[in-house]
């Protein structure tokens, strides 16, 4: 700045996210009401998830459960008293005018995430997880859905009281990327434990940040703003992005971040202000006296541990040693359930897991990235993917009819066998079959085949080249080859 | 003897024997409620139409030969914080003024197994918070004995109709004293269970961890039927105490010989009312007489009680009330142009000022900078007051004192001057502190035949020894007045 030269390096920026996510429990945290999928308004109600009088919370022992699983996950110390406390502010959609939520001693605390970046690993903090719940969904009358263009907003219960996990990291985040890899990673690590469909366009996993920049190389936090609505990991980055763009602009020319709590407006891609440390809610948290303290013991802690099945780092040494996999395709194929369940699911029928892993992460992902779905979403089971492997193992087609008959399989349904019979792609590697088109071929380049003779070795692969074109790549090309230079001899 | 100023046990026998029905002990209630509850006010809703048809409902099954259960057919009434399904629960407030709760409270679902009469909703002060029911949007409740003066609150219809005989026992809830003192004021029995052993589901909660519902009743033996329908476990609500209730009834012995009695001396306060003091020491005095041992105690932490809960329970209620909005239930101004306006308007007009003046208080005491001075540290005092009892309650059985320092004051006297009003919940305070059973019964009445209160108090879940002492002692004293309204 002294010398008027901005360069990118003399800040860094700092990042620390909160996640929330919904989980699939049977009911609400607190009452007996089924959690809602899209049906009617405030159908998945009753007088405590209404906030009516008299109405009293009940811990849902599944949701304390889940809790501790994602604790866990997260390699957290698990309190074994936790307590909820009331955050108490006004607004419609919240009915009680508080939220209970675990503020004073969290379920879980003191975790890390490992976040693979590829060039390198980066190990965030995670300061808590606690329990709370979520609170109804406010409808805005008119056609843009817009609070600022309706004409009144309607309010529908059903999502108030779900069980909601709030999970904070430490300010360890350095750049939009990292941010981006951490959500990545801990939605990955949340579809493995089967606690919520962690869908960000749905809501179920929601973030926001905390972003600070600061001189590198100096300890110690600059003015943070909370940045809300990052509900997709494009707008994660894009926001970030802004944000800390925003604060270094303000930082070079002399002026100073002001904490506030900004939204991201993805039309415009920018952050806006919401409201100034002034403006900030007090939101008067005590200890809710409608809930005793929550005791975990150890022997609850160890049961749910060993309902966690194998997780993604776990997974990734198992395939390298197991299998021999690459760090690389270890990860790929480890990183979310679905991959890995259809990786491991095939292995039961087809041992060799490289030839798996190599189609899995080949063809049939490029074909599944085309079409915006998962493989595991695909017509093709791991059944039909095995059988075709094995047709090709048993040299009955060649690797490139392969490719040709997955991507129908893909397209269609159809299972390998029938599509090959279907249109007559099985390999030919009967003998005389092969002999008779051979000496066709000769016959019919008599000028190439005396090329050979006078010592052009390579013309023996025009003469192949000739036979598969007149089976239509049938011809076993091991057979063709061994039984034309036999002929030539 | 009228009917409607008979006990329910002198009911149901009556019932049993075919010297009356149900529907006559109805009926006799219901009259009384016409004849002095224009004066009285201690109904803000009677249900006499549905009260009839499930008397002659009970009247069958007696013809049937049906047994009876302790409170089959008996009209009681139930005050207007305890929801009643389809019937109006309005907390005395404007906000709640059309309010119907869509489901019944633990304590209704009991006492329906029961098969009990409801009467009606009973008057109180706005949201229990009161201590003479002056504080109702239904207008004060007089107290039969004299209907110039205050029946005590925030229960002031359930006391005041059990005395008056328009019903034969009550529920009321008791967060500072809101049942012993009015009863004390009314001359009748009120008892305060053990924090947990009546479920608060359903009773609208004016602060969690200091409420609890209990009852009403015109002697010791009606109390302990009533209480061994109300108390037991609720696994809705997550307070109430998951242990095996005993038989309240068990303990209606006339034998307090060897009963260590502690009279704490923080509670014979400044300014009691001399008449007040003669009366308990008379009770005392009657006690020894009956084997029991007298000592005066003193316990520290006591003269803070009244301090710590006019920071708990405000701190409680300001959490608990903000609920009343106007967004899904209950009064809303239909005038404003914004939310936040919305919100304002229906708060300061569907509240009245007592509640407001707690309101304030209370977020005051949980706002940052202000929680650790006063809401932890009377927290901490808390702790400390209920270390106090704990060592108190290894020496003796029960701690007597007067329920209230004075008899019942005249109306207005003291609702301008909420510190003054404060002061009447000074005996009854601790005990829900520390979640102590207490119980006021009658001690006899003052020169100008207004009643005077003892108040009776146990350790944590130790029924047994207050119920005994006031048994005895009810026997010994042989109150048996009612006030001629």
């Amino acid at each position: 700045m002294m010398n008027g030269i901005k360069t990118e390096d003399k800040y860094e920026s700092i990042i620390g996210l909160e996640t929330h996510l919904e989980l699939e429990t049977a009911t609400k945290m607190f009452c007996g009401c089924r959690l809602s999928f899209g049906e009617g308004k405030n159908i998945n109600t009753c007088p405590v998830c209404l906030g009516h009088p008299g109405s009293l919370p009940v811990i849902n022992r599944l949701a304390v459960e889940f809790a501790i699983k994602i604790g866990l996950a997260l390699n957290c110390r698990i309190n074994n008293r936790t307590i909820f406390h009331r955050k108490n502010y006004f607004y419609p959609d919240m009915p009680k005018n508080y939220q209970i939520s675990q503020y004073g001693i969290p379920l879980g605390v003191e975790g890390y995430l490992e976040v693979n970046m590829g060039d390198y690993v980066k190990r965030v903090g995670i300061t808590r997880v606690h329990m709370e719940e979520d609170a109804g969904k406010l409808i805005h009358i008119g056609t843009t859905g817009r609070i600022s263009e309706s004409g009144g907003s309607i309010v529908d219960f059903n999502r108030a009281g779900t069980p909601l996990i709030e999970i904070v990291t430490k300010p360890d985040i350095r750049t939009s990327r990292e941010a981006k890899h951490y959500m990545t990673s801990l939605r990955n690590l949340l579809l493995y434990l089967d606690v919520s469909n962690c869908s960000m366009e749905e809501g179920s996993l929601r973030c926001d940040a905390n972003v600070s920049i600061r001189p590198t190389g100096v300890e110690g936090l600059g003015t943070k703003t909370e940045i809300k609505n990052l509900n997709s990991f494009k707008f994660m980055q894009k926001g970030l992005e802004y944000e800390i763009k925003r604060q270094k602009k303000l930082l070079y020319s002399g002026k100073e971040v002001v904490q506030q709590t900004r939204h991201y407006d993805n039309d415009n891609q920018i952050t806006k202000a919401l409201r100034s440390k002034e403006e900030a809610h007090d939101y008067r948290y005590f200890p809710e006296p409608d809930l005793v303290p929550l005791m975990i013991d150890n022997k609850m802690v160890e049961s749910i541990k060993e309902t966690i099945v194998e997780l993604p780092e776990i997974k990734v040494k198992r395939y390298r040693d197991e299998f021999g996999l690459s760090l690389y395709d270890a990860y790929f194929l480890a990183r979310d359930k679905k991959t890995a369940d259809y990786f491991e699911n095939c292995l039961k029928c087809f041992k060799d897991a490289k030839i798996v892993a190599n189609w899995i992460m080949g063809d049939f992902s490029a074909l599944a990235n085309k079409e915006k779905i998962h493989i595991s979403e695909s017509k093709v089971s791991p059944e039909d993917l095995c059988r075709m492997l094995e047709i090709i193992a048993g040299g009955s087609i060649s690797i490139k009819i392969a490719k040709a008959v997955f991507e129908e399989m893909f397209k269609t349904g159809k299972s390998a066998v029938d599509i090959i019979k279907g249109k007559s792609l099985e390999q030919i590697s009967d003998s005389s079959e092969i002999e008779g088109i051979i000496e066709q071929v000769i016959k019919d380049n008599s000028g190439t085949v005396q090329q050979y003779k006078e010592g052009k070795k390579k013309a023996i692969g025009f003469l192949i080249g000739q036979v598969m074109n007149r089976t239509r790549g049938k011809a076993n090309p091991k057979i063709v080859n061994k039984i034309m230079s036999k002929r030539l001899e | 003897m009228r009917l409607n100023h008979l006990t329910a046990h002198e009911l149901k026998k009556k019932m049993i024997d075919k010297e009356v029905s149900c529907r006559e002990v109805v009926q006799s209630v219901f009259s009384r409620i016409e004849e002095v509850d224009g004066n009285v006010n201690a109904y803000i809703r009677v249900e006499k139409d549905s009260a009839i048809k499930n008397a002659d409902e009970i009247d069958k099954k007696i013809s049937e030969g049906e047994g009876l259960r302790d409170f089959s057919g008996i009209p009681i009434g139930i005050k207007d914080n305890i929801c009643t399904k389809e019937i109006a629960t309005t907390c005395a407030s404007k906000i709640l003024e059309n309010y119907t709760p869509i489901y019944n409270a633990e304590v209704i679902e009991r006492l329906n197994q029961q098969g009990y009469i409801l009467t009606g909703k009973l008057n109180m002060d706005e949201f229990a918070m009161g201590s003479s029911s002056e504080n109702s949007f239904f207008g004060p409740v007089s107290n039969p004995w004299d209907i110039t003066r205050v029946p005590g609150g925030s229960s002031g219809g359930p006391a005041a109709s059990v005395a008056a005989g328009e019903a034969t026992c009550s529920l009321g809830s008791d967060t500072g004293g809101s049942i012993r003192q009015p009863a004390s004021l009314c001359g009748v029995v009120g008892f305060k269970p053990t924090y947990g052993m009546v479920s608060r589901n359903g009773l609208v909660a004016f602060a969690s961890s200091l409420d609890q519902i209990g009852p009403f009743t015109r002697d010791m033996e009606d109390c302990a039927a009533l209480l061994n329908v109300v108390c037991g476990h609720d696994r809705h609500d997550s307070t109430s105490l998951d242990i095996e209730k005993p038989d309240y009834k068990s303990f209606l012995k006339d034998d307090i010989r060897g009963t260590k009695i502690g009279v704490p001396k923080e509670l014979t306060v400044k300014g009691i009312d001399p008449e007040v003091k003669n009366a308990v020491d008379s009770a005392l005095k009657i006690a020894e007489d009956m084997g029991a041992e007298v000592e005066e105690i003193s316990l520290p932490n006591l003269e803070y009680a009244l301090n710590v809960y006019y920071i708990i329970a405000p701190s409680e209620a300001s959490s608990n009330l903000s609920r009343f909005d106007g967004v899904r239930y209950g009064f809303r101004n239909k005038d404003a142009d914004t939310l936040r306006n919305m919100y304002r308007k229906t708060r300061s007009e569907g509240f009245g000022d007592e509640v407001k003046r707690r309101i304030m208080i209370g977020t005051y005491c949980l706002s940052a900078g202000y929680y650790d001075a006063y809401y932890e540290k009377a927290l901490k005092v808390r702790t400390l007051l209920i270390k106090d009892f704990n060592e108190t309650f290894s020496k003796f059985d029960v701690l007597i004192s007067p329920t209230s320092p004075t008899t019942a004051f005249k109306k207005g006297e003291k609702i301008d001057d909420p510190m003054t009003m404060y002061m009447c919940d000074v005996c009854t305070v601790p005990a829900n502190l520390a979640g102590l059973p207490a119980v006021s019964i009658p001690a006899g009445l003052s020169a100008s035949k207004l009643p005077i209160g003892l108040h009776i108090m146990g350790n944590v879940l130790r029924e047994d020894n207050v119920i005994r002492t006031a048994y005895a002692l009810e026997k010994a004293i042989g109150f048996k007045n009612f006030p001629k309204i």
